[in-house]
């Protein structure tokens, strides 16, 4: 099992009330799962996804990350547990503007106080998983959004996390380059990896093996089906429309 | 370490306008403190050169009365002095700071002073034993010094300066004439001239005063004649050289307090007047050697230059207040731009102390970069100053060491809060920031 969550809460102080956030989740991923949570904006998702990222804590309930009791870490183990053990893809990828793919890549590497020759040397490995080999030493400006997004999903790889965690990876890009992270994040989880992606797009979460969907902080199992499939029937609907229109 | 030195030195150039500016408080403080240091220790050396000498380093002890330099020829009280025996010359020169001791008597403006019916007026006449020319920084010119036979044997004979070579012989080699001293004939043997090294730079009227008392000339005989001329010895004065500049007044002091268990002090008369006024006739009248310790002077009038730029280095150090307060500005503009950037790095398993360094590091990075403009500027300033006061200026290379330290030590004090502040930030916050 790589995490675990039971009955967490989370709320959030707006002046003297709490908000609740998240109700009572509960999930669990074993290793090799590939998971997508899906809701919409306003949902917890995004909480949901710190408290698994071990950015934030929770409110109250068990969240066991490999092994380990969150609640009970202080400022600097959970620092440990994010470098070693999680990697983070971001919508917006996050880096470093003045820094080369390479360099960004290193990042976590540095952290984990790795020297400099096997860095280099697991950051380049890292990049050549995402076929961006031949663009190392390239400034995230002169990169295309699709190999923005790659060139972080090697700097989430390169520390070999037990959790890769998603956020979004697609909502900055096009639909090819979408396609293409997609592809990436098949064929890593076809090599091992664990994923729990979050996203609000019902085209991508069907790229994951399992889908999961929350809404007002809680999981909703049954009513998922139906919404998933209604959006289904409408794109596929205004598919036919638009072939409909160009036949015409 | 290195690594966080080289992302601080990145972002400073990728900032040049914004850094430059965040530099300037400090760059203008570190150049008015260096201009103005550099210009007291030229001024200090300058005092210093013009007082002492370059590399002369030597001290009169000059038997006093009251104030005055003791004169048989004036004064009263000669009794109570005795003659300085060899003996006491031997234990100054075994002193530690002490290279080389003579003893000489003076008489200044001598009027019984003839060459071939001419009277000669002003001229000082000193009788020198053996080490005065090498104490003194005198080399003989024209002719030859005194030889051990001619001390011993009270042979006749004189050295003559440039000043009574030029005004008394008027161009004839005054080697084998007959000068005629107190009634007694003296042949020249030669005649000495300063060393340039011991010649003090003179820069002023009063300049030239403390150095050429004598400017009539000087006459130098065999001390053992001064009895010849003048019926009695008299009681000798003392130069020392000392080893080194900074033992100067301690080997002056010393050599002093040896020649003053010569001199029997008269208390006769303090004893049956006791007022305030006899007293200080008493100190009129008493006879002491005193090291003239030009040192000594030369360090009050350093102080003295020394006490008004310290103010100017306060002011100095305000501006350097003022821009450490610039910098505590913009980084904290700085961390409030890179929330996102902080959040990423907390993401990805930085620690609050990674953070917190890295934010320090290039804090002094800054700083020390403009530590070190300011300290070129400032030698730049020293020296455009130094040209239009025509004053010497010496950069102090402690000045630079200590102006660079303590930017860096700005950059730490005025970076710290805004970089706790930084590593403070929750990395959820930070991450959603735009």
């Amino acid at each position: 099992m790589v995490f675990d969550l039971k009955g967490i809460y989370k709320d959030y102080m707006q002046g003297k009330d709490p908000v609740p956030v998240l109700k009572d989740i509960t999930l669990s991923v074993d290793e090799g799962e590939y998971v997508a949570i899906m809701g919409p904006s306003g949902s917890g998702k995004s909480t949901l996804m710190n408290i698994i990222g071990c950015l934030d804590k929770q409110t109250s309930g068990d969240f066991t990350f490999d092994g380990t009791d969150v609640m009970q870490c202080t400022d600097r183990q959970l620092s440990e547990i994010r470098n070693a053990k999680i990697g983070f893809v971001f919508q917006n990828f996050n880096l470093l503007p003045r820094q080369s793919a390479l360099e960004n890549v290193e990042l976590p590497l540095l952290y984990a106080g790795v020297p400099k020759k096997q860095r280099r040397e697991r950051a380049i490995e890292a990049l050549k998983r995402v076929g961006l080999e031949d663009r190392m030493d390239f400034k995230p400006t002169q990169l295309s959004g699709g190999q923005k997004q790659r060139v972080a999903i090697a700097r989430a790889i390169v520390n070999k996390p037990r959790l890769l965690l998603a956020d979004e990876p697609t909502g900055a890009l096009d639909t090819k380059s979408g396609d293409q992270v997609m592809e990436l994040f098949k064929e890593l989880n076809e090599e091992g990896a664990t994923i729990v992606m979050i996203t609000h797009e019902p085209d991508i979460a069907k790229c994951a093996k399992r889908i999961m969907y929350i809404r007002d902080g809680q999981i909703y199992t049954g009513a998922f089906n139906t919404r998933a499939a209604q959006a289904e029937k409408e794109a596929q609907a205004a598919e036919t429309k638009q072939e409909g229109t160009e036949q015409a | 370490m290195f690594e966080n030195v080289r992302l601080s030195l990145q972002g400073i150039l990728s900032h040049k306008i914004r850094s430059f500016l965040t530099m300037l408080g400090i760059i203008i403080g570190i150049a008015a403190i260096i201009a103005i240091v550099s210009i007291i220790e030229g001024t200090k050396e300058t005092i210093k050169k013009n007082l002492i000498g370059a590399g002369n380093n030597t001290v009169q002890i000059r038997l006093m009365q009251g104030d005055y330099a003791y004169e048989p020829g004036y004064m009263q009280g000669g009794e109570n002095v005795r003659v300085i025996a060899d003996s006491y010359k031997d234990r100054i020169k075994a002193l530690d700071e002490v290279e080389r001791c003579t003893l000489y008597r003076q008489r200044e403006y001598v009027d019984n002073f003839y060459y071939k019916n001419k009277s000669l007026q002003g001229i000082t006449l000193l009788g020198i034993d053996a080490d005065y020319l090498e104490t003194a920084g005198l080399d003989v010119a024209q002719g030859v010094a005194f030889s051990e036979k001619q001390h011993k044997e009270f042979t006749k004979v004189a050295l003559i300066d440039e000043n009574v070579a030029r005004s008394t012989f008027d161009g004839e080699d005054p080697v084998g004439k007959i000068i005629d001293i107190s009634g007694e004939p003296f042949t020249v043997v030669g005649v000495v001239t300063k060393r340039s090294g011991f010649e003090p730079t003179i820069n002023s009227v009063e300049d030239y005063y403390t150095y050429n008392k004598t400017s009539g000339g000087q006459v130098l005989i065999p001390t053992e004649d001064w009895s010849i001329c003048f019926q009695y010895d008299e009681p000798q004065h003392c130069i020392i050289q000392a080893k080194n500049t900074d033992s100067m007044t301690t080997a002056g002091k010393k050599a002093a307090d040896i020649l003053n268990e010569n001199v029997r002090v008269n208390t006769a008369s303090s004893e049956t007047e006791d007022s305030a006024e006899a007293a200080a006739e008493f100190a009129m009248m008493k006879l002491e050697y005193k090291s003239e310790s030009l040192l000594e002077q030369a360090k009050a009038l350093q102080d003295l230059s020394q006490s008004t730029n310290k103010m100017l280095i306060w002011i100095a150090s305000i501006s350097l207040l003022v821009g450490g307060i610039g910098v505590m500005n913009i980084m904290l503009v700085s961390v409030t731009e890179r929330t996102r950037e902080i959040g990423l790095k907390k993401a990805l398993g930085a620690r609050k102390r990674t953070i917190l360094s890295q934010f320090l590091t290039e804090a002094s990075v800054l700083t020390s970069i403009g530590g070190l403009i300011g300290v070129l500027t400032g030698i730049g300033l020293a020296s455009i100053i130094a040209n239009l006061l025509e004053t010497p200026v010496a950069i102090s290379g402690k000045a630079v060491a200590i102006s660079v330290a303590f930017s860096i030590v700005v950059g730490i004090v005025f970076g710290l809060l805004p970089s706790i502040k930084a590593s403070n930030l929750n990395p959820i916050d930070a991450l959603r920031y735009e």
